[in-house]
């Protein structure tokens, strides 16, 4: 049995990177949920339906077109991205000047179809998918299979390009400002729909990009996003809705926190987010990162 | 001229609906979500409140009753009545935290603490885990009314509901309740007005919780039964998605939400997973066509027609 | 219980509803499959055992004592109250005589009760709790497949004998999960066996690898896996990422189904020891139904609940040709008469408790070079006959069995 205080430092490190790792997870699918929120005022329900269909998407490129993992990486979030578009063109552009409330609804009813029909067509047992990089390294505390340290590689990369695209950059700098006054940005002849309409499609892709990297480790079932997406939020609110940099840092923090949970109270590890996020709203409404309004 | 003959027809057609070939553990069901939604809806129809956790006060309310039934023997009216307490409390605890924010903020407060119930429920001795309170007893009703036959039942909870139901629409059009609705309309002028805007929000959270914590207390009893399913989240959405149907502000709304989407549940149950599709698709649908909901949406059609003719 | 027994008949007759008299009540006998359509368990049993119900019915000639045997199905999404409110529909409204499968431990306690007070047959294969036959027995319910008693009792001690004498429990923290370890973790101890520790995941976890961890550090031999479905699956697939397995520690899965396994890939869960009482490739005759049951259901398969529900149905049909009626009393005690005999089932008795005694087998799961087509993924370790695989009756909790 384990002690409570009793847990060796080499252990805790253990736990610590393995928290980092799931953090990698909730980092990126809450990038997705801030940008789209962050642009779009839009509480998008059916993230956790995306990162389930990238997850799908990776399975179905294997099985039916034998295109292995590292192509799925590429092709998987561009597909789920231009059905985000999709969705985006026939369904959210005409919420826009309405309460974010309907934006809320209509992804959840949304993400009720994608899930529903999913389940329909594969069962719920789920497939399997193999790990492309099998192995891994013995770092003396713990073992580290090669397939997570990807994991957390990648997503850091993707975070921070993503980042850096939307606070350095000109493009970046046209979305922040379409954000605030898009008549304005209209009238400096950008097309501001088109640039929404993509916004959506990237924070979608993300969604799918996350889904790709979670099919060896995880089930690709259909159920894998509506088990994740409500800690998704619960980061997204805690980082501050809309703030990129929050919501990635809250990510990674919060993956620690839960990873330690796991430790010393495992019943209360679903639970502590919540905690966490009931005590911020409380302390400072807005987010760790978020601005008052 | 509707509410003079369309009420009492109403409640004539509610009297005899189990005799006319309705199910009465059906109707009770859905009596029971449509208490539950009328609660509901008094938060985000009145007070432009949307709270994303209210599963916590209807199913909390549903471990109360049923343990108190079923372990310490209490009557059952004391039992559903202290479903409703329970309710109450629970609603000035979280209603004091969450009442300071708006929003999706107010939705997202509310959603946390829910979840943090839901944690409760699942840990705690009393309420079985996943198997739930099952079997809990239908001991006649103050003593008198055997309340184990479903047709008697049935009227127990109907009187129940339109207690309730009367309890909401006096409400809504006291002077409380005309405040309510100032206060969702314009805020900061309410405020200006003098009102005590936080102690009107948090009369009205108290208000909707404890008549959600009676629909779970009722709930309890019919089916003998509390359970996990009464505290997820995935309960706060479909209270939310019967309210939307029915129609968002309108009284008579989330009752016909609540019906739509029982017998939706019930009679669809031979096609499975659709089901699940089938309600996506109509929330879909609404957001985009039918913000107002039915009832919300047969008021405005129905105004247009009246209008002219009274020219 | 005799008292509101009497009760439940008498308001029945008074409602028109059953009448003790008639053979066939109806004019139809009617057996409703309820279970998971669509959720976690929606492959082990679903669409499958409503088929396996159907084939029973036609195999006994599409209907008894003259009268129609129809078959329904309803989808209680694994909750308590879904299912109690379809069980009351189809009991009260629709005329249902029976109800099979229903998995998932609490919904099952929930329709145990309510066929209880209003006197219908429960043929129960799809769960897992041995309170259907303890506390929450009831004269005419019947559990027909497996328990949780089988599964620990099986696993737990056959490894311990093949020298797997420390354990490290990872547990599903709900009620079944907590059952399950605690079962297994006194086969354990009866065998002298040791548990080295346990840590509980809440339901529904994605990730495995933080608990995982833990049970590597215990050192234990075997990494006993107390939860179900989609949990189970998950911390398989990921033990085999973190070379548990190849570091020599044993991963024993208590609730393992075959299209688990199916689902898993025969690399990750190679090497797994379960426990079930079906397999589909142990004889000629359940090759034979087999191949029947796949060319029906999309070359999926059958696990022991499918196999179960089809004995179950025909056991039941058996009875009612045999007493002449279809009253619930009358068939449950003709049912405890007649030994058990199908395909999957050699001379089974029916226990005062409900209890199905049948063999249970210790299986495990082929290396991927060993399997020689689809399907093929268990060979037998060994056959845990019926009186070692089930609680001993003189331990029952069941009042049924202290009144006798």
């Amino acid at each position: 049995m384990f002690e409570l205080l009793g847990v060796p430092p080499q252990a805790l490190f253990g736990q610590l990177l393995l928290g980092l790792i799931n953090g990698a997870f909730y980092a990126m699918l809450s990038l997705g949920l801030a940008v789209i929120f962050g642009m779009l005022n839009v509480i998008n329900f059916t993230h956790g339906a995306q990162y389930m269909m990238g997850a799908f998407c990776a399975w179905m490129l294997l099985k039916f077109l034998g295109l292995n993992y590292w192509f799925a990486l590429i092709l998987a979030p561009i597909i789920i991205g231009a059905f985000g578009i999709l969705l985006e063109r026939l369904f959210l552009r005409r919420l826009y000047n309405l309460d974010h409330l309907y934006g809320l609804l209509l992804t959840f009813g949304l993400s009720l179809i994608i899930e529903g029909v999913f389940r329909n067509q594969f069962g719920s047992t789920g497939q399997p998918y193999d790990n492309p990089l099998p192995g891994g390294q013995n770092l003396g505390f713990m073992f580290l299979p090669y397939y997570r340290a990807w994991v957390v590689v990648a997503s850091l990369l993707v975070c921070l390009a993503t980042w850096f695209v939307i606070e350095r950059t000109r493009l970046g700098a046209y979305l922040r400002a379409a954000t605030e006054n898009p008549t304005l940005v209209q009238a400096f002849g950008i097309n501001v729909p088109r640039m929404i309409m993509l916004t959506y499609g990237f924070g979608v892709g993300l969604a799918g990009l996350a889904g790709v990297l979670a099919a060896p480790i995880y089930q690709v079932s259909p159920l894998m996003g509506s088990n994740l997406i409500i800690i998704v939020f619960a980061v997204v609110v805690i980082g501050g809705m809309g703030s990129i940099l929050g919501s990635v840092i809250t990510g990674f923090a919060l993956g620690v926190v839960e990873g330690l949970t796991k430790v010393f109270y495992p019943e209360a590890s679903s639970t502590v987010i919540f905690v966490i996020m009931a005590i911020v709203l409380l302390v400072r409404p807005a987010g760790l990162f978020g601005q008052t309004r | 001229m509707i509410r003079k003959i369309g009420i009492p027809l109403l409640l004539a057609l509610a009297l005899i609906a189990p005799w006319v070939g309705f199910y009465p553990v059906f109707l009770m069901k859905a009596l029971c979500f449509a208490l539950f939604a009328c609660a509901f809806n008094l938060l985000i129809g009145y007070v432009g409140l949307l709270s994303f956790g209210h599963a916590m006060f209807f199913g909390g309310a549903a471990y109360a009753t049923a343990h108190m039934v079923k372990v310490w023997g209490v009557p059952t009216e004391i039992g559903i009545l202290g479903g409703a307490a329970v309710g109450a409390v629970m609603g000035l605890i979280v209603g004091s935290v969450a009442i300071r924010r708006q929003g999706i903020y107010f939705a997202m407060v509310t959603l946390a603490l829910a979840q943090m119930v839901f944690f409760f429920a699942l840990q705690a001795k009393f309420t079985g885990g996943e198997d739930g309170i099952q079997a809990v007893p239908r001991r006649p009703l103050f003593g008198l009314i055997d309340i184990s036959s479903d047709i008697n039942l049935y009227y127990v909870v109907l009187a129940i509901f339109l207690a309730a139901f009367l309890l909401i629409y006096r409400t809504i059009h006291s002077p409380f309740g005309q405040v309510l609705k100032a206060i969702r309309e314009n805020e900061a002028r309410a405020i200006s007005l003098g009102y005590k805007v936080d102690q009107y929000k948090l009369m009205a959270f108290v208000l909707s919780a404890a008549l959600s914590g009676l629909a779970g207390g009722t709930k309890s009893i019919v089916f003998q039964l509390a359970s996990l399913t009464d505290v997820q989240w995935q309960m706060s959405g479909e209270v939310v998605l019967m309210t939307l149907v029915g129609g968002i502000g309108t009284i008579f709304g989330p009752v016909v939400g609540a019906f739509v989407i029982v017998t939706m549940q019930n009679y669809l149950a031979q096609i499975g997973e659709w089901v699940l599709v089938v309600q996506g698709i109509i929330f879909v649908v609404i957001v985009l066509a039918f913000r107002r909901g039915i009832v919300g949406e047969i008021a405005a059609y129905w105004a247009r027609f009246a209008r002219p003719a009274r020219h | 219980m005799k008292k509101t027994l009497a009760l439940a008949t008498g308001l029945a007759a008074a409602l028109g509803l059953g009448q003790a008299a008639a053979q066939v009540s109806d004019d139809v006998v009617k057996i409703g499959v309820l279970n998971d359509q669509s959720g976690l368990y929606a492959d082990i049993t679903g669409q499958g055992s409503v088929l396996a119900a159907r084939m029973a019915a036609e195999d006994f000639g599409g209907s008894v004592l003259g009268k129609k045997i129809e078959i329904v199905f309803g989808d209680h999404q694994n909750k308590p109250d879904v299912g109690s409110n379809i069980a009351r529909q189809w009991l009260d409204v629709d005329k249902v005589d029976a109800i099979a499968d229903v998995p998932t431990s609490s919904v099952a306690l929930a329709i145990q009760e309510i066929t209880k007070t209003k006197n219908r047959v429960f043929l129960i294969s799809g769960a897992a709790s041995s309170d259907l036959t303890g506390k929450a027995c009831s004269p005419t319910g019947f559990h027909w497949t497996y328990d949780t008693y089988m599964l620990a009792n099986g696993t737990g001690g056959a490894l311990v004998k093949a020298g797997g004498d420390s354990w490290f429990f990872l547990t599903s923290d709900y009620a079944f999960g907590h059952a399950l370890e605690r079962d297994t973790g006194a086969a354990v101890t009866a065998a002298k066996g040791k548990v080295v520790g346990q840590v509980r995941h809440p339901l529904n976890t994605s990730d495995f690898s933080s608990f995982l961890l833990q049970a590597q550090a215990s050192k234990a031999k075997i990494i006993g896996l107390a939860n179900a479905g989609g949990d189970t699956i998950n911390s398989i697939k990921q033990a085999a990422e973190f070379g548990i397995v190849a570091g020599g520690q044993r991963l024993a899965g208590l609730l393992v189904f075959i299209t688990d396994v199916h689902s898993l890939g025969l690399k990750t869960a190679q090497g797994l020891v379960v426990t079930e009482s079906f397999y589909w490739d142990l004889n000629d005759e359940t090759r034979a139904w087999s191949k029947n049951f796949m060319a029906k259901h999309g070359g999926k398969a059958p696990t022991m609940v499918h196999a179960g529900v089809y004995s179950a149905v025909k056991h039941y049909l058996t009875a009612i040709k045999e007493a002449g009626t279809d009253e619930a009393g009358k068939v449950a005690e003709k049912m405890r008469q007649m030994p058990v005999n199908d395909f999957m089932t050699k001379n089974g008795q029916i226990r005062q408790d409900g209890r199905v005694m049948r063999d249970a087998y210790l299986l495990q799961v082929k290396k991927p070079e060993e399997s020689k087509g689809p399907w093929d993924y268990y060979k037998v370790l060994s056959t845990i006959p019926a009186k070692d695989a089930f609680r001993p009756i003189e331990q029952s909790e069941c009042p049924l069995v202290k009144k006798s």
